[in-house]
């Protein structure tokens, strides 16, 4: 198979089986649609899959090697909490806790106690 | 209503364009095809982290089975994603396809959260406009990373923070939507366990069968003393 030929298969194939993981259950569950059970799931699972996804993404974007491990990430996320429960405006918590978390990686400020 | 649009998705444009831009350098650098091919791909596969995967298995040449079983798997977490939104997508006529096409992990966050009028159809296109907006900020940064290689100078590490904070407001969101805390605190000891127990390459589909476990089992405890439903809904 040249480049080209192999290139184009590989990206059909990873967009068919993308695109099967994302239609599945409208291919499956359609009818079910006012079933209590999917209801249910469709009412509590939003919630649980936003708490696990900033649970994962949290623990993975903080540096555990540290002097203060993992501090980069949990102040950041701290920060957006309070400034989210203060203010309610999703953009500002965002910016501000974007902003601490790129400066304190940026300047390598909890970092330093390991340093030399 | 773009406007609008764009104020709502403005988290995702910083998450996806440094995201996409890590891609598209990736792509370039570890790899001999032409640029172009890393758009291609935030085109018609749109996925982050299967992307990302996907470049380690071109660089590795790999078969079209194993291609197929790794793409489907990393992405899994999706099935579940569809089942909360059959009900909303629902009449989207046209724009269904693309809808289910467009359900990245923020999409999905941006599309479950936000506050819904009454007017469906016009709820349902913000929905599709929400998605398109989300996908041209990524095939935007799978361009600019693909064209720049090697040569990126703004320092921007860390901005991909951005989408972690939009989690955190989303979770928020959602806790103070419910009035209930149990989902939250399901989605969060499911994922400290994963975190414990799996590889970081099966941690958020192993998050998600526990956590969609729980919500059977709640459902099932519901059902069969219904007295206590009407208490924990508040």
């Amino acid at each position: 198979m040249s480049d080209t030929a192999y290139l184009t298969a590989f990206i059909a194939v990873a967009a068919v089986a993308t695109f099967a993981t994302r239609i599945i259950p409208f291919l499956f569950f359609e009818r079910h649609t006012e079933h209590p059970l999917i209801k249910h799931l469709g009412r509590y699972l939003p919630a649980a899959v936003m708490a696990l996804l900033a649970t994962v993404f949290l623990q993975r974007s903080a540096d555990w090697s540290a002097a203060l491990p993992g501090f980069d990430a949990i102040l950041a996320g701290l920060l957006v909490v309070i400034i989210h429960l203060w203010r309610r405006n999703a953009l500002l918590s965002i910016a501000a806790g974007t902003a601490a978390y790129m400066l304190i990686r940026q300047t390598g400020v909890l970092e330093s106690g390991l340093v030399g | 209503m773009n406007p609008l649009v764009f104020r709502l998705t403005l988290p995702i444009l910083f998450g996806y364009l440094p995201l996409g831009m890590a891609f598209g350098v990736l792509f370039s650098t570890q790899l001999d095809y032409a640029w172009w091919a890393a758009p291609l791909m935030g085109v018609v596969i749109y996925a982050g982290a299967g992307q990302i995967l996907a470049v380690s298995l071109l660089a590795a040449s790999a078969g079209m089975l194993e291609v197929f079983i790794a793409m489907f798997v990393l992405n899994a977490r999706h099935l579940f994603y569809g089942l909360s939104l059959l009900g909303q997508f629902r009449g989207a006529g046209w724009r269904k396809l693309y809808l289910i096409f467009g359900l990245t992990d923020e999409t999905y966050s941006l599309l479950t959260s936000r506050a819904r009028s009454q007017d469906r159809l016009h709820e349902l296109d913000v929905d599709f406009r929400i998605t398109a907006f989300n996908q041209v900020y990524w095939v935007i940064g799978c361009t600019l990373g693909a064209l720049l290689g090697r040569n990126v100078a703004f320092d921007s590490t860390g901005i991909e923070f951005a989408l972690v904070a939009l989690f955190i407001v989303l979770t928020i969101e959602q806790l103070k939507a419910l009035g209930d805390a149990f989902p939250v605190w399901t989605g969060a000891a499911a994922a400290g366990l994963a975190m414990i127990a799996l590889p970081p390459a099966h941690q958020l589909i192993g998050a998600i069968a526990i956590v969609t476990a729980v919500l059977l089992l709640q459902y099932r405890s519901l059902r069969a003393n219904p007295a206590k439903e009407s208490r924990s809904h508040v």
